[in-house]
């Protein structure tokens, strides 16, 4: 009598879970197809770093006070700058970032008075050379700038506006 | 035009022709759902599991066996150093072969068998025992110790499931009188409720036995929950270890075309064959229906259950299952010899 019951409640326990997995069968996949569709990165995901534009004058906003510089402790930042005429602050002419030694500390973010560097939102970054990793941001921000977004990515306060507006980041954002 | 088509069908049903058709289409038949079961499975799998599946080869991934066909065929075909190459060769040619064999008694419509033997359901089974000497064969030698090792499991286990299924078999013949698998069928016919799964007035355990069949089926095709022989989630690859390219490719085929084999059987012993379920134009529409239904439910079934412990599958098969399906067996016989043994006790008396 004993095996007959544990024969009837094995048996029943095996068509409950078939049922289980016959209800997850008729629902939506719950996949993000990755190269044809990706997740809205969250605003405070930190990528490498990239120069902030003066929404003004469309140039960064970086003046070479170097301060980044000095604030990371890994030593992969060096700021290079002029100071053109007629402007009472330089302006940078080189960003060279070593992303192979950064670790993402964000002391240079924090180190920085003008609000002139931010995390950008960058995770596609796989590369087959490691020279690919030695950056140089102010062709990355000019790059940017060449694909003319009318946007203009803005400074620190404009940022966590936009930060309370977009509060639901789980949006699919398929890619063009 | 017509007339001309009529001539080619009755040409084509004269000997030598029929043979030849009947050849192209099983093995057509065979490899189209070898290729196409892969990706049903994979699909399913990913259903299952809340994922798409396959999507990137073909729309839907509909590409993808051709895709996976081409990568095995251009693969070099390896003979290990100290093997039995003829064996080793010969090994999945020897599983796959006597699906192939099998499915020509396979009533698929009215009159649509390759070959109507009258022991159709003899031959089966005596073809599906070779299966197990395959892939024995194969495991010994490759001329590997785990190859080996895989291949004494799956012999140990079809084996213990061999004895439910031919005793559920033979209940099965003694219910039906016949080993014709046309004639099985056409006992069926005018409506699901005279299916042999429902038919218990003959034998009240009917559906138990369609179960037991069912089951085992599952373990002599070495599918999950039963998968010990390849286990392909932590062994390389059970009794296929030494396998590279297209020789693995063929009896990963022949895995698929089993599944199709015994579901294709099970739906001619129990579920109507090409009958329809309400006695309205029975066809071979409705027995791809069945079959493929069972085909899911093998996938669905593998997607559902964890594998079991070695010792539990054979703690199923001798101690649930062997006397289950003999108590069938013995009640089957006895509902069939009851009447003539109450005329006898009259008479006696």
């Amino acid at each position: 009598m004993n095996a007959v019951t544990e024969i009837y409640t094995g048996f029943k326990s095996l068509l409950i879970g078939m049922r289980v997995t016959i209800g997850q069968f008729f629902k939506p996949a719950v996949t993000v197809r990755y190269p044809h569709q990706t997740l809205k990165i969250p605003l405070r995901y930190r990528g490498h770093i990239e120069l902030v534009g003066n929404p003004a004058s469309g140039k960064p906003l970086c003046f070479v006070c170097k301060l980044c510089e000095r604030a990371c402790p890994s030593d992969c930042i060096s700021v290079d700058g002029v100071k053109l005429e007629g402007d009472k602050r330089k302006s940078v002419t080189s960003y060279k970032l070593d992303f192979t030694r950064c670790s993402l500390c964000g002391s240079c973010v924090e180190a920085c008075r003008e609000g002139a560097i931010r995390f950008s939102r960058d995770y596609n970054l796989a590369g087959l050379a490691k020279e690919e990793f030695l950056m140089d941001l102010v062709q990355r921000f000019q790059a940017q700038q060449a694909e003319a977004k009318p946007e203009v990515r803005s400074a620190k306060p404009e940022v966590l506006a936009e930060q309370k507006r977009e509060t639901a980041n789980v949006s699919l954002n398929p890619t063009p | 035009m017509s007339a001309l088509f009529s001539k080619l069908v009755s040409l084509l049903d004269t000997e030598p022709y029929r043979l030849v058709v009947a050849v192209v289409v099983i093995v057509s038949f065979v490899a189209l759902n070898a290729a196409y079961l892969v990706w049903v499975e994979r699909k399913g799998a990913g259903r299952f599991q809340r994922r798409p599946g396959p999507t990137e080869v073909g729309p839907a991934g509909l590409l993808q066996p051709v895709a996976d066909g081409l990568k095995l065929m251009s693969k070099q075909l390896i003979v290990p150093a100290g093997a039995d190459s003829t064996l080793f060769r010969a090994a999945p040619l020897m599983v796959m072969a006597p699906v192939l064999m099998s499915l020509a008694v396979i009533p698929f419509g009215r009159g649509l068998a390759a070959r109507n033997l009258n022991v159709g359901l003899l031959m089966i089974f005596a073809l599906g025992s070779i299966n197990v000497m395959a892939l024995m064969l194969g495991g010994w030698a490759s001329r590997n110790k785990y190859a080996m090792m895989s291949a004494a499991r799956v012999v140990s286990q079809n084996v213990a499931y061999e004895i439910p299924m031919l005793l559920v078999v033979i209940t099965l013949a003694m219910v039906t009188g016949t080993m014709d698998l046309n004639q099985i069928v056409l006992q069926q016919a005018g409506g699901f409720w005279h299916w042999n799964l429902f038919r218990v007035w003959v034998n009240p355990l009917m559906p138990v036995t369609f179960l037991i069949f069912y089951i085992c089926m599952l373990e002599e095709t070495n599918r999950a929950p039963f998968d010990m022989a390849e286990a392909e989630s932590e062994l390389v690859a059970g009794a296929y270890t030494e396998y590279a390219g297209m020789g693995f490719g063929v009896f990963f085929m022949a895995e698929y075309a089993n599944i199709v084999l015994g579901c294709s059987l099970a739906t001619v012993l129990f579920l109507g064959g090409w009958q329809s379920p309400f006695g309205l134009l029975p066809g071979v529409g409705w027995f791809l229906l069945k079959m493929y239904f069972l085909v899911f439910s093998v996938v669905w079934v593998r997607w559902t259950f964890p594998r079991t412990q070695f010792y539990r599958l054979l703690n199923l098969s001798w101690k649930i299952l062997i006397p289950v399906s003999l108590f069938t067996l013995i009640l089957s016989a006895a509902m069939i010899k009851l009447p003539a043994m109450i005329k006898l006790l009259r008479a006696l008396l």
